[in-house]
């Protein structure tokens, strides 16, 4: 009997709350749950599962004879080919026009969209004054300037750099001004009561806050930068990855295309990272 | 609710002695024209602790704002410390329902804020961070940043960034109406204590009975839109207060009456 109380009057074992995550499960069961997470292995094999897929589906098209190779050109030889364009130096002068119009373009253009998409955002004059041209702007395509700009400018450097400008100029000053907008009015309210002026407020309360928003902007429109550029060098160039791609096409060297394809991904992966940077160093509290 | 800001804020001297003189506010939106608040007039004398009740949608949000200077009356005036109010001023340091913290900045940074902008110089700005970093109990985080902070420990922030300009007033617009109630209760006795030692005018707008009876020396009763003030009740419960006392049958006297106040205003209304 006595024993019986002691046991009644033990505590039951703890348990921590979650213990449903805690059983051991089957790998299926917690694939197939909705936002269950998985381990950073299992994420890397899965990742790396799909190129590798991707190159043996890209393997048997081609070494099986199934796609002539004039169409598609065998993994072996679009490295080959890289191999022999760095080797005999002649990608640097394409890779290098491609990243001076891209950096040219985009430079000038945030330079003067981040103030100007501040401004906007900020006062409501300004606002109502630029954005009706500035929408109507923004739906135009791009492309359909490109005859109009080589009217205007001709076919170097400049008009394309004119054309990335155009594409990214408008798409970045209307998201920096949506950036600035989203600035709780409360937190202008209580930047006031603590003695801020107004210029305090533009330059220590609404510049910092729409920090990181502006970093991702620009992270953004410089993916959008890249299909402009190759856009422009399809058209009229004369050097350039997206020149080479064209110049391929019609000697049928659908591997140099793939290169080039290759080369610009990796470019905007470079480039991608470099907003990550900028954004963990600059807007490390927003992440 | 929008902040029309017609001046640079100003330096006032003098005490923490706030007049509500008939004020109206009416916004206009549209053809419509609604009356917010219609000749509000109270008083709150220097170093005493306010409070306005009343149902939601009666302005009292707005008296907030007007008092701070963030929003201008339509009609009669709003003088603090013998200056009808215009534009935000250091002698009204204000703290929101909402989260209002720079979020890139840390605990202490948010805190220094106001001195910065001031021009304090920074030896003497760490003392006034380092003096109200602990007087809210949070001198461990002095180098957070807000998101990794409660929301009670937001709040705490709050308030020792509003007092750190040592202004005459503070004003609160429901500053615990976002927290759970153990929470609520920590930060109302932490406000209690921080008040005791400070001693500044505070005017706290709620919608918790209990929380006004319990800080308040007076509660301003408001009706229900357009806000006019209904009745003012004093608070004789002795100070210093503890949350013990929302037992006392005093504490439950004068509480069943600003219900009963209350009651009428939400019937009338549906």
């Amino acid at each position: 009997m006595s024993s019986v109380v002691t046991e009644a009057a033990a505590p039951p074992p703890l348990r921590d709350a979650p213990v449903a995550t805690r059983r051991r499960r089957s790998f299926a069961s917690r694939a197939l749950t909705p936002r269950a997470p998985v381990s950073r292995t299992v994420a890397l094999i899965a990742g790396v599962s799909v190129w590798l897929v991707v190159l043996l589906v890209w393997s048997i098209l081609t070494y099986g004879g199934v796609m002539p190779d004039i169409f598609l050109p065998t993994p072996s030889a679009v490295v080959m080919r890289t191999i022999s364009v760095i080797q005999d130096g002649s990608i640097w002068p394409n890779i290098w026009a491609s990243v001076q119009v891209i950096l040219l373009g985009f430079f000038i253009s945030s330079i003067v969209a981040v103030p100007l998409g501040m401004l906007m955002g900020t006062f409501r004059l300004v606002q109502s004054a630029l954005e009706p041209i500035v929408n109507f702007i923004r739906y135009l395509p791009v492309t359909a300037f490109v005859p109009l700009f080589i009217l205007w400018i001709g076919l170097g450097l400049s008009q394309r750099v004119a054309i990335i400008i155009f594409g990214t100029f408008f798409q970045q000053i209307v998201m920096i001004m949506d950036v600035v907008r989203t600035v709780p009015e409360d937190m202008l309210n209580a930047s006031y009561t603590l003695g801020a002026s107004r210029k305090d407020v533009l330059l220590h309360v609404l510049l910092p806050a729409a920090r990181p928003g502006i970093i991702d902007t620009l992270r953004i429109t410089m993916g959008w930068a890249w299909t402009y550029l190759v856009v422009a060098e399809l058209v009229a160039a004369s050097s350039g990855l997206g020149y080479m791609s064209m110049q391929a096409m019609r000697g049928f060297e659908v591997d140099v295309i793939f290169m080039a394809i290759g080369i610009i991904g990796l470019l905007g992966l470079i480039t991608d990272s470099f907003f990550r940077l900028l954004r963990l160093r600059f807007a490390g509290w927003a992440q | 609710m929008s902040a029309v800001l017609t001046s640079e804020p100003r330096q006032t001297a003098g005490t923490g002695r706030l007049q509500a003189r008939h004020v109206e506010l009416s916004y206009v939106t549209g053809k419509q024209t609604t009356l917010a608040l219609d000749g509000v007039s109270f008083e709150v004398a220097d170093k005493e602790f306010a409070v306005i009740v009343g149902p939601s949608g009666c302005g009292k949000s707005s008296l907030l704002y007007l008092a701070a200077g963030l929003i201008d009356v339509t009609g009669g005036e709003i003088v603090v410390g013998g200056k009808p109010v215009d534009g935000p001023g250091l002698d009204r340091g204000m703290v929101f329902q909402a989260y209002t913290l720079f979020p890139w900045l840390t605990v202490a940074e948010n805190i220094e804020f106001g001195p910065r902008r001031r021009g304090v110089p920074a030896k003497e700005r760490r003392e006034i961070v380092a003096h109200y970093l602990s007087e809210v109990g949070l001198v461990a985080f002095a180098q957070h940043y807000p998101k990794q902070l409660s929301g009670g420990m937001k709040q705490r922030v709050a308030i020792a960034r509003a007092l750190a300009n040592d202004p005459q007033i503070l004003l609160m617009d429901e500053p615990f109406g976002a927290l759970d109630s153990q929470t609520r209760s920590v930060m109302q006795k932490l406000l209690l204590r921080v008040w005791e030692h400070t001693h500044k005018t505070v005017l706290f707008v709620t919608h918790d009975i209990d929380e006004a009876v319990l800080l308040g020396d007076r509660v301003h009763v408001m009706t229900a839109r357009p806000g006019r003030m209904k009745e003012t009740i004093d608070v004789p419960i002795p100070r210093p207060r503890s949350l013990e006392m929302v037992m006392d049958p005093e504490f439950i006297a004068i509480k069943r009456r600003i219900l009963h106040l209350l009651q009428d205003e939400i019937d009338e209304d549906h």
